[in-house]
């Protein structure tokens, strides 16, 4: 338990030693990005860029995700399971809150079927 | 057989679904029985609002609930739990197109709040309701989310619950 931490640091450490991994990393804090956007950010090769993101991905700091021909980085993947458990909660809550509206819904039906059968009379 | 089709929808509950649709937008659907005017009405209508939007499984209680539902109108709803200071949720309505459509801004959360669109699509008697928040930024969205789960527990707490309804109005 203890060595797989200091080996995470010790990758974590590595991956941000270089300037240009930092550099990726601010920017995929404001926006996600292909390795192709990101090498011409920052004016590399796409093997290069490759490399770059390999080390940020090994460390955990970086997920990517092949969609078609692009390969999509952002930045992961603690925070992604955090997100994913976030946007549940948030399900979780409009699930309840929808569940009400529907009781105010179906009381507001009733009461206007009811005034409808006495317009009728 | 048929019949029995025809029957199953009124024992299924609506489900409700959610997913960050864009590095800027969170997005939040259900279908409502009943149709888009009167889910509107309850949306609009600050006595009908007051019954459904804080679900009793939040453990909140609203304590006032202001509601100009016109364009340019401004609503404020303070919340509390327990023995905890009250909160806000301000801001205000940007567009109100009865039956179909409802804008308004969350201003608490000052420059990175987001923009609340709510649309209601009527279909065969049914209502679907589609909710988007759009944040001004990744960053705002980002710090929205990370802000409501850095304890880390998966468990549904209340203090996490209440910084969800924080970034919802």
């Amino acid at each position: 338990m203890v060595q797989s931490t200091h080996a995470r640091l010790d990758a974590s450490f590595a991956a941000l030693s270089d300037a240009t991994r930092r550099g990726v990393l601010e920017q995929l804090g404001r926006v996600d990005a292909s390795i192709t956007e990101l090498a011409e950010r920052f004016d590399m090769t796409l093997t290069g860029m490759k490399k770059h993101v390999g080390i940020l991905e090994e460390a955990g700091l970086v997920t990517t995700e092949k969609v078609g021909r692009v390969r999509t980085c952002r930045l992961g993947p603690r925070r992604l399971e955090d997100e994913t458990a976030w946007i549940e909660r948030y399900r979780r809550l409009w699930d309840a809150r929808f569940d009400e509206l529907e009781k105010v819904v179906e009381q507001l039906k009733r009461k206007e079927k009811g005034n409808e059968r006495k317009d009728r009379k | 057989m048929n019949a029995r089709t025809a029957s199953e929808p009124t024992t299924m509950k609506n489900r409700t679904t959610s997913e960050r649709k864009s590095a800027r937008e969170l997005v939040v659907t259900r279908t409502i029985n009943g149709p888009a005017r009167i889910v509107f009405e309850a949306w609009t209508k600050p006595e009908l609002f007051k019954q459904w939007w804080v679900p009793k499984s939040l453990g909140l209680t609203l304590l006032s609930c202001d509601m100009d539902v016109r364009p340019g109108g401004k609503y404020k709803l303070v919340f509390k739990h327990g023995a905890s200071e009250p909160m806000a949720f301000y801001g205000r309505y940007t567009e109100v197109t009865p039956p179909s459509r409802l804008v308004w801004t969350n201003e608490e959360g000052g420059e990175d709040g987001s923009v609340t669109t709510v649309t209601f699509e009527e279909q065969g008697g049914k209502t679907l309701v589609v909710l988007t928040e759009l944040y001004p930024s990744k960053k705002a969205l980002d710090a929205a989310i990370a802000s409501g789960s850095t304890s880390g527990d998966m468990n549904e707490t209340f203090e996490q619950l209440e910084e969800l309804v924080g970034t919802l109005k």
